[in-house]
């Protein structure tokens, strides 16, 4: 009976393990393996830090990968200030059949594929775009502008692309508010602001902090945003990882930088729940 | 001296329906003054807009004599207790009733100074640094209504805070509350469906039914003196018939009820001799007796079979059939008098004119 139980629980926790093993763990120990190597002559290697010496040093790359960072950073405070009063209006002020049409806006946008997505930002904002004729159109300009290919047009397509995995957390947390604590913050001579500042943000954190990790996660790790919507200056670090791999073939390069990336993103989700006072425990719930 | 809360020809429309239709009311200055109706009967409505969440469709609220139409909810004199207490659980106690101080921009030590007195005002010294979801009910109770209480409000409202307690701790909380209101020496507006509660607290109690005010008075007159046939179905239980008038000499009255009982009775209602009443007689106000001899000079005086036995300790009572098929409520006396009573069992029940309300009933 007893070993019989265990083996149901090994055979539960099977996917879970392989998932975790072949997809994740194995990968990365071999994409470390081949960070640390250096190419010799052929079939020859040596193991040492070259390669992340070169990440570090060459300006280009060192550049890149705090652009990179800071980009990020800058898109999910964007994408926050922009989905905490949507999720505020869908949780707490839209009602019944309102509340689930939002919801459901929300989510539409997800079921093309995030190419065609881009795209159809392109098509609005490209020299040929709709933007662009509506404006000569209305005489607000002489010639066709140019609004793709800059950090602009790449932060809206990042923004854009993000918003739902940031309104998702914040419309569960923020319905979980009583609307009397609320009621109770304004009788007790709250004014709007010190109500949202000591009772609506301090309850919607959980979802804040898990939204703004996703978020942050994703447009770090976006490859397709930054290459379609931004300029040649809009390097992004994942840009940098596909063309060590796939363009150069210099993998030891490409996986240094990946290692790169991913200890970045520990650091920034370390220090954002540092920053917040909460334990990953608590946010994951 | 002007009265503390005053609200003059109230009216609350949502669309079609009205939830308030034309109250008004004042409460003098530290007095515990109680709206007591059934659900959906427009309470919550009226307390909603004497703390300034909902705006009235015509009248006045006055505070101290003042209108306080104009003024948000966080300007009002008034504080309120919601119905699930709203404390902020993010914050600790010290910090729940410190929120409404740091709003006035209180310096910090007054406020820390404040939160203690407080604390020891309801009993509960030194939990200052606790955290909301470690307290009791009843301690949670008592920490909602110290929030409101250090902001010194003109008026108090308490929207049926008792409705999340157990049985014990409620009935141990309505003499606190009570206790606390004198302690504090603040007018309370409370808000409950529950008439035990509004009987054992209030000065003063307002009966609502459909949006109307039917009755305001003290506990007594509602319990003793019904005007309305509302009210006297409202508050306690009462035997209740409805019949055709058949004698009227001033107050008295003869009525007979449908099955044929002839019974006895007081006029509250301007009542003539053919009009249709509604009569109602309280369990309590019946006698139960062995034989005819020891129901005295009551006027309205039967014989029945006990028909069941409804024990419910203190408030048991016993199902009484007459001779005609009425069946009546009839408290049981726990001084040892009836102890052996049965089912079967022949009664004799009586009680006084004085004790039956007649009122005017629909034609």
């Amino acid at each position: 009976m007893r070993a019989q139980a265990r083996i149901g629980f090994i055979l539960l926790l099977m996917p879970l393990i392989l998932w975790l093993g072949l997809l994740i763990i194995i990968p990365h120990i071999d994409m470390f393996l081949i960070s640390i190597r250096e190419r010799i002559s052929f079939g020859v290697y040596e193991t040492s830090l070259t390669h992340y010496q070169k990440a570090l040093t060459e300006p280009l790359y060192l550049r890149t990968f705090w652009r990179t960072a800071v980009m990020s950073v800058l898109a999910t405070v964007i994408t926050l200030l922009i989905a905490f009063p949507v999720a505020y209006y869908i949780a707490k002020m839209a009602r019944g059949r309102l509340q689930q049409v939002l919801f459901l806006l929300c989510l539409i946008p997800f079921y093309v594929s995030e190419l065609v997505r881009t795209f159809g930002w392109m098509i609005l904002l490209r020299e040929t775009g709709i933007i662009s004729h509506l404006l000569q159109w209305a005489g607000l300009a002489d010639q066709p502008v140019e609004m793709l290919y800059n950090d602009a047009a790449m932060m809206v397509g990042l923004v854009y692309t993000s918003m739902l995995f940031m309104v998702v957390p914040l419309v569960t947390t923020l319905e979980s508010l009583d609307d009397s604590v609320v009621e109770a913050g304004y009788d007790l001579g709250g004014t709007g602001l010190s109500v949202l500042r000591e009772i609506i943000i301090p309850h919607a954190m959980p979802g804040i902090v898990s939204g703004c990790i996703v978020v942050f996660m994703l447009s770090l790790g976006n490859y397709l945003t930054p290459t379609m919507l931004g300029g040649k200056d809009s390097l992004w670090f994942t840009e940098m990882i596909y063309n060590q791999f796939i363009v150069r073939s210099n993998w030891e390069l490409g996986a240094a930088f990946g290692f790169m990336l991913l200890v970045l993103s520990s650091v920034i989700v370390w220090g954002m729940l540092r920053l917040t006072g909460r334990t990953l425990q608590e946010t994951l719930g | 001296m002007a009265p503390d809360l005053e609200c003059v020809d109230l009216v609350k429309k949502f669309g079609d329906t009205t939830a308030v239709d034309n109250v008004s009311f004042s409460v003098p200055p530290g007095s515990f003054f109680s709206i007591l109706g059934p659900s959906g009967c427009g309470k919550t409505t009226i307390m909603r807009m004497i703390a300034g969440f909902l705006d009235p469709t015509s009248g006045d609220i006055r505070i101290k004599g003042n209108s306080v139409l104009n003024t948000p909810p966080n300007k009002r004199p008034v504080n309120m207790v919601f119905q699930h207490l709203a404390l902020f659980p993010m914050m600790t106690i010290a910090e729940n009733i410190g929120y409404g101080l740091r709003r006035k921009k209180m310096p910090q030590a007054q406020i820390a100074r404040k939160v203690d007195e407080a604390l020891d005002r309801i009993g509960l010294p030194g939990i200052g640094r606790r955290k909301v979801n470690e307290l009791s009910g009843g301690q949670k109770q008592r920490v909602a209504i110290a929030r409101c209480m250090v902001l010194e409000p003109d008026v108090l409202l308490l929207d049926e805070p008792l409705g999340a307690l157990d049985l014990k701790l409620r009935e141990h909380m309505k003499v606190e509350l009570k206790a606390l209101q004198a302690a504090f020496d603040t007018t309370f507006v409370y808000i409950t469906h529950d008439q035990s509660e509004a009987l054992v607290m209030s000065d003063q109690i307002a009966v609502m039914n459909a949006g109307r005010f039917e009755q305001v008075g003290n506990g007594q007159d509602l319990y003793y003196r019904p005007d309305t046939p509302f009210v006297a179905g409202f508050i306690g239980d009462a035997n209740r018939w409805t019949g055709r008038i058949e004698r009227a000499e001033g107050k008295a009255l003869q009525l007979r009820t449908s099955t044929g009982l002839a019974i006895r009775a007081t006029a509250t209602d301007a009542l003539a001799e053919g009009d249709i009443a509604e009569l109602f007689v309280r369990p309590e106000a019946i006698r139960l007796a062995g034989n005819s001899g020891d129901l005295g000079d009551f006027e309205n005086r039967l014989q029945g079979t006990v028909t069941s036995i409804l024990f419910n300790g203190a408030a048991s009572r016993v199902l009484v059939q007459d001779e005609a098929g009425e069946t009546l409520e009839v408290t049981l006396p726990q001084s040892g008098e009836f102890s052996s009573l049965q089912r079967g069992d022949r009664v004799h029940i009586g009680w006084g004119a004085a004790q039956a309300s007649c009122f005017k009933g629909a034609a």
